[in-house]
């Protein structure tokens, strides 16, 4: 049986899903696909597991994410928007000119944002500063970074897989959104990272292999996460690129494309259709 | 004058004095602790110190995640290595994000000596100097590197500070300041000015002292800061005295030369020579042996200088 929890969390992900539509629809560019497949795992970072407050976004006990796979920054805006850190209309600025909202999450123009990323690869090695930083501190903040799967062929990230277990942070949680995707194909196909959960082991770290779009199952990752001491931790989450759109589903083309209107609107329909309780509004509960 | 120190081996010092007092720098560095002499601080704050290890792109990201939450980094290595290897995450994950990371990199230039031209940055200036929200120090001695080093802790946002290998003689006399932005007159002159930095400073003192036997009397000007450039003193140098000289460890593309010459093209047009590696990579030597073969040597600054004078008089 479902938690009222979780039951809030999944539809927090598809409110998360529906504001990644409508804001790429009408910006007209823009990546759907890696968007979608991490909606569920920024929903419960950000309803329910980051010790946030959007109010005060800079507090230094809160906890960061850094959106590694910079691309996929219409997620990581529909959940500050619907968490409070600015207002939900102004998700239709998207990419525009003048725009907080830029193609890519930039930390200086928005508030809760907390690394400009873009460029790939590059988000593991500042999360690790992050975790660095709060353990010469002594503060119990975590660090949350999320990675694609093609991001990981960067020699940076493994780089910095390294560096965060010689230095044994255990305040560091990584996911990897496993969709099996990149620009050019099936990342099997362009360049395989495979067996990662071995590659990451190997490294140092410690490793959960879950369905990226069970609520139950990333959640409980997550605290397993969080006790364990000594080594950094990797949650390889199983995902669908496109995940709650079927024709965006599994369809390398959805990378970095965005729905035209009527598109959009079949999305949506969809979408709803999944809704288990229609009209869930943001806001922050304060926590 | 006293004897000569790297301004690495400055920095090295001017690290451990500045984390004595500031609690919220740490170091790192990518393997090179006892040549960058960042090792230095690692001996008196190793809970402040991390190693990477071989690996700068790391390094620089890492930094920029100790900034992100409120320390100030100073993050050292080659400076090929550092501007070359890294570049990306200077510029995405440090200028970009505008992260107070601070960027100090030894080894510039050709004084490197015998590890040859994989080992000599002669472009880092050009590539850091294009960089927006980026600061770019390049010391001429010890009290430069001093000064460079306490106003980079000072300032918040990226910097880069360039330093070398081999020692150099100091330049400025006692009661000498270190201005962010604010070049030195350190010799008066009306004939020409010969704008320098890092090593080539302490040439260009002897190039003058040369040249005043000449009966040419040339100002000579320390840039210490190439970004933002002090235009101002090189818009005076060019009205007062209508021909000027540029002269650094670099390429003669894009770096102090290149700047100058963005600014007075505009401004003031007055002839320019620029003292530098004519687009070339370095090689192995003695770094003496390298100063001469470039012509990065006082005597290579007086021919530009007369050179300049020359073509100033002719009224090109
Ligand atoms: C350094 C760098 N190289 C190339 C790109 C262009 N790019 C954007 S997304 C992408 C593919 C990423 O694939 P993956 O990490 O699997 O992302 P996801 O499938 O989650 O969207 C590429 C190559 C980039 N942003 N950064
Ligand atoms: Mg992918």
């Amino acid at each position: 049986m479902e938690s009222k929890e979780i039951r809030m969390l999944r539809e927090r992900a598809n409110e998360i899903r529906k504001d990644i539509i409508r804001m790429l629809g009408s910006a007209g560019s823009g990546h759907p696909g890696g968007s979608l497949s991490a909606a569920d795992i920024v929903a419960a970072l950000y309803f329910k597991v980051l010790r946030i407050d959007p109010r005060d976004p800079r507090r230094p006990d809160r906890d960061r994410f850094i959106l590694s796979k910079g691309h996929a920054a219409p997620v990581l805006y529909a959940a500050l928007a619907q968490r409070g850190y600015f207002p939900r209309e102004e998700l239709g600025t998207l990419r525009r000119l003048g725009s907080r909202l830029q193609g890519h999450p930039d930390m200086k123009k928005l508030p809760g944002v907390e690394m400009s990323t873009g460029s790939l690869g590059q988000g593991l090695s500042v999360a690790n500063g992050m975790a660095l930083a709060g353990k010469l501190d002594g503060m119990d903040y975590r660090v949350y970074v999320l990675l694609g799967d093609g991001e990981i062929q960067e020699g940076q990230v493994w780089e910095a897989a390294m560096a965060a277990a010689h230095y044994g942070l255990d305040n560091l949680t990584a996911f990897l959104d496993h969709n099996g995707m990149q620009i050019d194909g099936p990342v099997a196909e362009v360049m395989s990272p495979e067996p990662v959960s071995d590659k990451w082991r190997a490294f140092g770290w410690d490793v959960q292999v879950i369905d990226g779009h069970d609520m139950a199952q990333i959640l409980g990752a997550l605290e397993r996460a969080s006790a364990v001491k000594g080594k950094p931790q990797m949650i390889v989450a199983e995902t669908v690129k496109g995940k709650g759109v079927s024709f965006m589903e599994n369809q390398v083309g959805w990378h970095g494309v965005a729905p035209k209107p009527e598109e959009a609107e079949r999305a949506l329909a969809e979408l709803e259709g999944l809704c288990l309780r229609p009209g869930l509004e943001g806001e922050g509960d304060g926590r | 004058m006293s004897g000569k120190t790297a301004t690495r081996e400055a920095y090295g010092r001017a690290l451990a004095e500045l984390g004595g007092y500031n609690k919220r720098v740490v170091v790192l560095d990518a393997d090179l602790s006892k040549s960058t002499k960042t090792a230095d601080f690692a001996r008196v704050f190793p809970e402040r110190f991390f190693n990477m290890g071989v690996a700068e792109q790391n390094l620089i990201g890492t930094a920029a995640g100790l900034a992100a939450a409120g320390k100030i980094p100073f993050a050292s290595t080659f400076a090929v290595f550092a501007t070359g290897r890294a570049f990306d995450q200077i510029r995405n994950s440090v200028a970009y994000a505008g992260l107070n990371v601070k960027i100090a990199a030894t080894h510039a230039g050709v004084t490197v000596g015998e590890d040859g031209g994989s080992h000599q940055s002669v472009e880092d200036i050009a590539v850091m100097r294009s960089l927006p929200n980026l600061t770019v120090f390049v010391p001429a001695d010890e009290a430069e590197t001093f000064g460079a080093v306490r106003a980079a802790a000072e300032i918040d946002g990226p910097v880069y500070i360039r330093l070398g290998r081999a020692g150099v003689p100091p330049v400025h006399g006692q009661g000498f300041r270190f201005v962010p932005g604010k070049a030195v007159i350190i010799r008066e002159g009306r004939d020409a000015a010969i704008i320098a930095t890092g090593i080539m400073v302490a040439a260009a003192l002897k190039a003058a002292s040369a040249l005043a036997g000449e009966g040419i009397e040339a100002r000579v000007v320390s840039m210490h800061t190439i970004k933002p450039l002090d235009v101002e003193a090189v818009l005076s140098a060019a009205r007062e005295t209508g021909a000027l000289v540029t002269a650094e460890e670099h390429s003669v593309i894009g770096g102090l030369g290149g700047a100058v010459c963005e600014a007075v093209c505009q401004l003031y047009p007055v002839p320019v020579k620029r003292v530098g590696l004519p687009d070339v990579f370095g090689e192995s030597g003695k770094p003496e042996e390298l100063l001469e073969k470039f012509g990065l040597t006082p005597s290579g600054i007086a021919d530009a200088v007369r050179g300049a004078v020359k073509m100033k008089k002719a009224g090109i």
